[in-house]
């Protein structure tokens, strides 16, 4: 009895305990960090403290700076997520629905995707100049093999045993994708479009740095040649905060779509 | 004519050199419940999933004798099949768009009793519930020929005891022609009219049961059964 007390009584206590604990590290290196600033252990010039990244991020956005390049970044992530995983998943999707395209274009894209798709930005700076559509593009080639791969291993790995229940039942073509060749790739599907976040954001800052006159990556290189810390330190700051934000909304649309994975009951 | 609803004539199939049929002759009249035996590979399932036009014969034909061929064959596998990502009832309706066939799902859910489980999702089902629940989509468009290879395989004894009654009782009322192939020859003598022998690629015998049979009927009937698959002179013993 006493122990059955106990027991439920640390559950009740490790719920908030659970809740707060991956915030810990974030905020005690914060708070060492502000402490170690403010005694003047860390010069401005090597790293400026939070409060003064802060101030600076608040200057900023009542400048309009901040929100504009913030948009600017965001309108090109997402247009060239769009286009270039919107062409990853078409590729998919014939690739692993038919032979013929499979075996015409699965070793060419193979053979593309081995390229690091940073190494293209010269040329494409040569041929698009420093304009929208050559960072969209980046975007677009480094979010599309991803995507595709899952894609394609998703579609080619649904059940055989379920497309022939499915046939047996004389479902058509197209409920056979829709009922059981999508949802049973599309877990897969997921995990590409995560990947292809990371390397959006990756393609992105380093474009932005390279060649741009607005965005983040452009905020960032643009302060440093001013000597401006505080703004540098925001910049990566905002992409951290991007970045979780953008795996957040992966994994809620990943809760949502794939609700029935988790009512699994124990194989035990 | 006769009243034979299927009719496989001189079937022979082969996966390259592998004889899987050799000369199988079968006409099965219109209510029976067959029950297939043999030893595992001995070409059962491959029977099956011709008559359930899964596969083609090598040479040879099966026909089957009905006025409306759609929707006609049901198969039932081994493995309940069911797609995870749909609740029970759609598992039922997922091939139509109808707005009648949720009611009749739901009919067929109650019937298995299931009724409760609509909404769950397959993968919160026991083995036996997940395989009542491929039972009832079996049923949904009416089938006149249900044929079951192996469904209660995985099953424990008592689950699949009672799974054995739902199938009979099923099969009568609807007036189901049903072949239900089974290693298992007291489930074999207990559920079928007919018991057909599959041995060396072929139908090496058959036998009626007797209406009404009781344990000791069912025992006798097993033991023969099983010493015709195992050549042996049929004695009661622990063989099985
Ligand atoms: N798709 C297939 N390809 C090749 N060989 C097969 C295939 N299906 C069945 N066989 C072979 O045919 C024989 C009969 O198999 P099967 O009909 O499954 O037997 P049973 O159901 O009686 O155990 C076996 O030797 C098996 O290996
Ligand atoms: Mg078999």
């Amino acid at each position: 009895m006493q122990k059955a007390v106990s027991l439920s009584e640390r559950k009740k206590f490790s719920v908030p305990v659970n809740k707060i604990l991956p915030f810990l590290i974030p905020i005690i290196v914060i708070l060492a960090w502000q402490v170690s600033s403010s005694l003047g252990w860390l010069s401005s010039s090597i790293l400026p403290s939070p409060l003064a990244v802060l101030q600076d991020g608040i200057t900023l956005t009542a400048s309009g700076e901040l929100p504009k390049n913030l948009s600017v970044s965001l309108y090109r992530a997402t247009v060239g997520l769009l286009i270039g995983g919107g062409i990853g998943f078409l590729l998919g999707f014939i690739n692993g629905m038919s032979n013929t395209c499979r075996m015409l274009f699965d070793s060419s894209i193979q053979m593309f995707r081995n390229i690091p798709h940073l190494a293209l930005i010269p040329l494409i700076i040569l041929w698009l100049g420093i304009n929208e559509s050559a960072k969209i593009s980046l975007v677009a080639i480094g979010t599309m093999f991803p995507v595709y791969i899952n894609t394609f291993h998703g579609i080619r790995s649904v059940d055989p045993d379920l497309l022939e229940m499915g046939k047996s039942y004389e479902l058509s073509k197209k409920q056979l994708f829709f009922k059981i060749i999508f949802p049973s790739a599309l877990p897969q599907i997921l995990v590409g479009i995560r990947y292809a976040l990371g390397v959006m954001w990756t393609t992105l800052i380093v474009a932005e740095t390279i060649s741009a006159n607005s965005g983040i990556g452009y905020m960032a290189n643009n302060a440093e040649d001013f000597m401006d810390m505080e703004t540098v330190i925001l910049c990566i700051v905002v992409y951290a905060i991007l970045g979780k934000i953008s795996d957040l909304v992966a994994k809620s649309f990943e809760s949502i779509l794939l609700d029935w994975q988790k009512t699994g009951r124990s194989k035990a | 004519m006769s009243n034979s609803i299927i009719n496989v004539k001189n079937v022979n199939k082969k996966y390259d050199d592998l004889v899987a049929l050799h000369d199988v002759n079968l006409s099965i009249d219109r209510g029976q419940f067959i029950a297939l035996v043999g030893m595992s590979g001995g070409g059962k399932s491959t029977l099956l999933r011709l008559i359930a036009n899964l596969e083609q014969p090598t040479s040879g034909s099966v026909e089957i004798n009905s006025s409306d061929s759609k929707s006609l064959t049901r198969f039932m596998f081994q493995e309940d099949r069911l797609l995870p990502w749909m609740s029970v009832l759609d598992n039922l309706s997922f091939s139509s768009k109808d707005k009648k066939t949720k009611k009749h799902a739901q009919e067929l859910l109650d019937l298995v009793e299931l009724g409760d489980y609509a909404d769950h999702f397959s993968n919160q089902l026991s083995g036996g519930q997940k395989q009542r629940v491929a039972l009832a989509r079996a049923l949904m468009t009416n089938p006149k020929i249900l044929l079951l290879d192996e469904p209660l395989g995985a099953l424990d004894a008592l689950t699949r005891h009672k799974m054995q009654d739902l199938i009979l009782d099923i099969c009568k009322k609807q007036d189901l022609t049903t072949i239900l192939v089974t290693h298992d020859v007291e489930e074999a003598a207990r559920m079928a009219d007919r018991i057909i022998v599959m041995k060396d690629s072929t139908n090496s015998y058959e036998e009626d049961c007797p209406k009404n049979r009781n344990a000791g009927q069912i025992g006798v009937v097993a033991d023969r059964v099983l010493g015709e698959i195992l050549d042996e002179k049929p004695v009661r013993k622990q063989l099985a």
